[in-house]
């Protein structure tokens, strides 16, 4: 027994799951399949899927703080809650298109800076380095603690009056003459990506290095033979090989960052600069600061039906076959 | 059959610790047995003060009715949240203070118990109070669901050593020369190049504060936010020139780093450390003694030239009943207990506020506790007008309170507004207000 | 990848500058902790002019610091249980057995995915409402609501996780066992478990951290008994002086239990997520 169980644990993690023929003594007991995904489908149910159809109900109706004890009887308005988040001329729609495509320009260079720093620590992490040990565990705090001691303390590095990073630049280095703010005007947005990618790089880091530790190491020593520069060595041989962790993690960190709410909420509170206002913190300002929930419900339910339909979009471009032993 | 009981045993202590866990959640909000549960409002510098204040004047309540209590004294900056989820759900205290803001819209939604005769009576008679303190608890035609418990008002603070070095003798009237005294006291003290001591402090990214001043300039400038019927009108000529002023105290007398500042309470604390000579609030005095600091004197607020004396609105708390409580009775004598005459007295000194009760002017301790008395009272009961009084005006509020913000965050940046951008804001507003119905 | 110099140099820069990156904030946190409060009221000083362990303990006053803690760890634990469980019982199902809604299944978890999680906020306010008033379970304000809200935000992501680590588990163990007559269930818990070790540790270690930071869903479904960290933590802001010092010396106790189970678990994370992140 030791044997087998020592080895799925020890060997290089074993490439894409063996498509095997159906034994019959597996397949006995379909009953039983059922019951054991019951429980996590009875919990999806009563917390995400029941809930989202609530919410798109509340998305056809007009649901303000006057009607909210009796949000059973709210009155039925049909579509007006989305024309109304749609129309660019609103107050909500304007903001909204905006909103949209600064989220899309947060996720790009949130994204894309994540993955370069995941990607450049995994590959240098993944020699034998010294003090190597010490700098993966190192890497991964920002992650690992919760979200807001790090952003908060953000907050209280670009605060304009006192903060460290004014001090740094106009008293210590005299780069700068007055004190710009951080948190307010256009510098926000800025504010708002340093502090995300410094929280959410390390789970780049954390999938990568995982991925690089798959890559046999007799590949490179061939390579090298061969006299494969560096660059040549990443592009042709590592990114490849990483690929399906690439893909899955562009797409989970990509959709996790559009929805990205706890980051500005922490550093700006209910009401995030316009410059740097994200979707979700402009939907939870519509339906809680507000109180106009039917409004903030269409407009998440319009949020949803985007993402959803990148995201196929995605998946059909990179995943052609995806799951092919179904 | 292993299986079968494996899963039978899952299910069965899962049951077991739900049904556990749904009852660890340390005993619902609506009491049980003879406690009644009591959310106060934050009135002094930190949470930990308003506790020992409340600790001892509910102590004595208990030993006069025998009625337990259980407060929780809940931050400014959920406390609308946490009311509305209250209401919402149907889940909420007995009894609780409101910012008396809310009063209409929280009437509205129809879950606090209406004060009527019998009920007044049941807590000493409604003539008992200041008159501006009982209209701003309601509708002017209805049946109020909540009524007064601590009032307040704006006044004008100022160092008069700061006053004497400039050379000025009086506090300023008018709002014009309130920004003229700013101007000369703003000043670079320790000949460093940098200004470190402004005209006045004010908390730029407070979205309450602001709204407050979206109101009382307007009022000056004679803008009402609603039409009698209830229809908002917030994008008036009187209310662009009004925010326009108040936005603009941001780089000419005030510190553009008070674009930061989230209370009120930390544009006092600049105050007091120095940063500003003059600032408009509603009552440091606790802060200013935490703090010893006391070259400080109180003057009335000063007021746009040419327009309605109107130097605040009724500000205060109040307190009501929630219409789902179990205990009304005991409910009322909370609320009778704290609107009686003596602890009017001893609350109100305590929290620096005003007492609702015109009896309680008449104790001569109450001024011997607090020398801003004799001016905030004129002020209140004189100067002031209840905000307005319709259902949409705890949106309005918040609505208002944030443009105001986001200007002032616009000036500290770029320097200064125009009419334009205020007018575009305000605009906006005006839509959204529209828009809400 | 052989080193050339060019390569270690390039690393050297590299990893120095992106540690640095790490390391300020932290650097920021941990002397604000021990400055008395007068450093943190003024302009940001490098070091702190005494340095005071006070703040430590003038946090458990402020504000119940301690009670905070008891809630987010009840909780945390509990979810993080929970979800293990259901993740290890469905992500058995998914790799073993071929049924109809297999796919679905894999569909569904990425769509969870995308959920803005407001969106169904108040919906799920609304119906932990609603049961309570027709079945009398308390789940607004209580820790069985917020146990089973994060015990389900993390099971997809889990069942994910854990169904790319059993598929690579081949099937002779269990069927060796169960020829032992354990039965499926024993196979299950006897054989694949103890195996599957490392994705589990990974799934609950990503539960834990996940459920010990949330913000959002905590601020609207707890009461004032069953406040959580992140919401507690914001106490420290609302007196009149926002108290730096202590807000993050109570940051540094409140990130404690997570980096130390971190740190004891993280070799197991990687090879964990190593094999389950593959598919």
């Amino acid at each position: 027994m030791t044997r087998i169980t020592d080895a799925p644990a020890q060997a290089a993690p074993p490439p894409a799951p063996t498509h095997e023929k159906p034994r019959p003594s597996l397949l006995a007991g379909n009953r039983l399949a059922y019951v054991l995904i019951a429980p996590a489908v009875i919990a999806e149910l009563l917390i995400h899927i029941v809930p989202m159809l609530l919410g798109l109900w509340v998305a056809f109706t007009r649901l303000t703080q006057i009607n909210i004890r009796n949000w059973t009887q709210a009155p039925f308005v049909g579509l007006d809650n989305f024309r109304a988040g749609l129309d660019p001329n609103g107050p909500i729609g304007s903001q909204l298109y905006t909103s949209f495509f600064r989220t899309t320009v947060y996720v790009i260079i949130v994204l894309g800076a994540c993955w370069a720093l995941g990607i450049a620590s995994a590959v240098f992490l993944s020699s034998k380095v010294k003090g190597r040990a010490f700098l993966r565990t190192f890497f991964l705090i920002p992650w690992a603690m919760p979200a807001y001691v790090g952003t908060i303390a953000w907050a209280f590095m670009f605060n304009q009056r006192d903060g460290m990073i004014n001090k740094i630049l106009v008293d210590d280095l005299g780069l700068l003459d007055e004190r710009p703010f951080w948190l307010i005007g256009d510098n926000s947005f800025f504010v708002l990506i340093i502090a995300s990618i410094w929280q959410m790089w390390p789970f780049a880091f954390l999938m990568l290095l995982a991925a690089m530790q798959s890559i046999p190491g007799d590949v490179f020593e061939a390579a090298s033979l061969d006299g494969a520069s560096l660059w040549r060595q990443f592009r042709s041989l590592i990114l490849p090989m990483i690929r399906p962790t690439n893909i899955v993690l562009l797409l989970v960190m990509g959709l996790f960052l559009f929805n990205q709410f706890s980051i500005p909420y922490v550093l700006f509170g209910r009401n995030s600069p316009e410059q740097a206002r994200l979707i979700s913190p402009l939907i939870y300002e519509h339906s809680f600061v507000n109180w106009n929930f039917g409004l903030g419900s269409a407009v998440s339910a319009l949020l949803l039906v985007v993402l959803f339909v990148a995201s196929l979009f995605y998946i059909h471009l990179v995943m052609p076959r995806k799951n092919d032993d179904d | 059959m292993k299986k079968k009981i494996a899963v039978r045993i899952v299910v069965a202590s899962t049951a077991v610790a739900a049904l556990a866990l749904s009852g660890c959640s340390g005993g619902d909000d609506s009491g049980d047995g003879g406690s009644l549960t009591y959310w106060a409002t934050n009135m002094s510098p930190t949470i930990e003060q308003d506790e020992d204040v409340l600790k001892e004047h509910l102590a004595g309540f208990t030993e006069e009715t025998g009625i337990e209590v259980e407060y929780e004294v809940v931050p400014w900056g959920d406390y609308y949240n946490k009311i509305l989820t209250a209401v919402s759900s149907g889940e909420g205290p007995d009894v609780l203070n409101i910012g008396n803001t809310w009063s209409v819209t929280l009437q509205e939604t129809g879950s606090f118990m209406p004060f009527d005769d019998d009920a007044l009576e049941a807590i000493g008679g409604g003539d008992r109070f200041v008159e501006t303190a009982l209209e701003s608890a309601g509708k002017p035609d209805e049946t109020p669901t909540f009524v007064p418990l601590y009032s307040n008002v704006y006044s004008l603070f100022y160092k008069p050593s700061l006053f004497e070095a400039a050379g000025l003798t009086e506090p300023p009237k008018t709002y014009e020369q309130f920004l003229d005294y700013g101007r000369q006291l703003t000043l670079d003290t320790d000949g460093d190049g940098a200004i470190d001591q402004w005209g006045t402090s004010v908390p730029g990214a407070s979205v309450q504060v602001s709204s407050h001043w979206a109101f009382i300039l307007g009022q000056q400038e004679g803008a009402d936010w609603f039409t009698d019927d209830g229809k908002p009108q917030v994008d008036s000529e009187g209310m662009v020139k009004a925010v326009h002023t108040y936005v603009n105290q941001i780089n000419s007398i005030a510190a553009p780093s008070d674009a930061e500042i989230t209370e009120g309470a930390g544009a006092v604390q600049d105050f007091i450390d120095g940063k500003s000579a003059m600032i408009i609030v509603q009552s440091p005095m606790a802060q200013f003694a935490q703090f010893d600091f006391t070259d400080w004197e109180v003057a009335e607020v000063p007021v746009l030239e040419g327009g309605e004396n109107i130097q605040s609105m009724v500000a205060g708390i109040n307190i009501g009943v929630f219409s789902e409580t179990d205990q009304k009775d005991d409910s009322l004598e909370l609320v009778k207990y704290l609107t009686s005459d003596e602890e009017q007295v001893g609350l109100n000194s305590q929290f620096s506020t005003l007492p609702v009760v015109t009896a309680a002017y008449d104790d001569p301790s109450l001024e011997e506790a607090d020398p801003t008395i004799p001016v905030r009272e004129v002020i209140l009961s004189e100067h002031s007008k209840p905000f307005p009084l319709f259902s949409a005006t705890g949106q309005a509020e918040t609505l208002l309170g944030t443009a105001v913000v986001t200007l002032i965050g616009q000036a500290a940046v770029s320097g200064s507004v125009s009419e334009a951008d205020v007018s575009a804001a305000l605009a906006d507003v005006q839509s959204q207000l529209e828009a809400a119905g | 990848m052989i080193e050339t110099r060019g390569f270690v140099w390039l690393r050297r820069v590299v990893l120095t500058v992106i540690a640095i990156f790490v390391a300020v904030p932290l650097y920021v946190i941990v002397t604000t902790a021990v400055k008395p409060l007068e450093d943190v009221r003024g302009v940001f000083t490098w070091w702190p002019s005494t340095i005071t362990f006070e703040p430590f303990l003038d946090i458990w006053g402020t504000v119940p610091l301690l009670e905070y803690f008891r809630n987010s760890l009840i909780v945390t634990v509990l979810a993080t249980a929970g979800s293990v469980v259901l993740a290890v019982l469905a992500a058995y199902a998914v790799s073993r057995f071929r049924f109809r809604g297999r796919r679905a299944f894999s569909l569904v978890v990425l769509s969870t995915q995308m959920f803005p999680g407001i969106l169904f906020l108040l919906p799920l306010f609304l119906i932990f409402v609603q049961i309570q008033r027709t079945i009398g379970l308390q789940l607004n304000g209580s820790y069985l609501g917020l146990v089973i809200t994060y015990m389900t935000f993390t099971l997809p992501v889990s069942i994910w996780m854990l169904t790319g680590y059993f598929q690579a588990i081949p099937h002779e163990l269990e069927e060796a066992s169960m020829i032992d007559g354990t039965g499926r269930m024993g196979a299950l818990l006897r054989v694949l478990v103890p195996v599957a070790k490392p994705g589990i540790i990974a799934v609950a270690v990503y539960c834990f951290i996940n459920s010990w930071g949330e913000v959002l869903f905590a601020s609207v479904l707890t009461s004032n008994e069953t406040r959580t960290l992140p919401i507690g933590l914001q106490a420290y802001a609302s007196s009149n002086v926002v108290l730096w010092n202590e807000l993050m010396a109570a940051s540094i106790v409140v990130s404690l239990p997570v980096l130390i189970g971190f740190v004891a678990v993280q070799r197991h994370l990687v090879a964990g997520l190593a094999a389950g992140a593959v598919k």
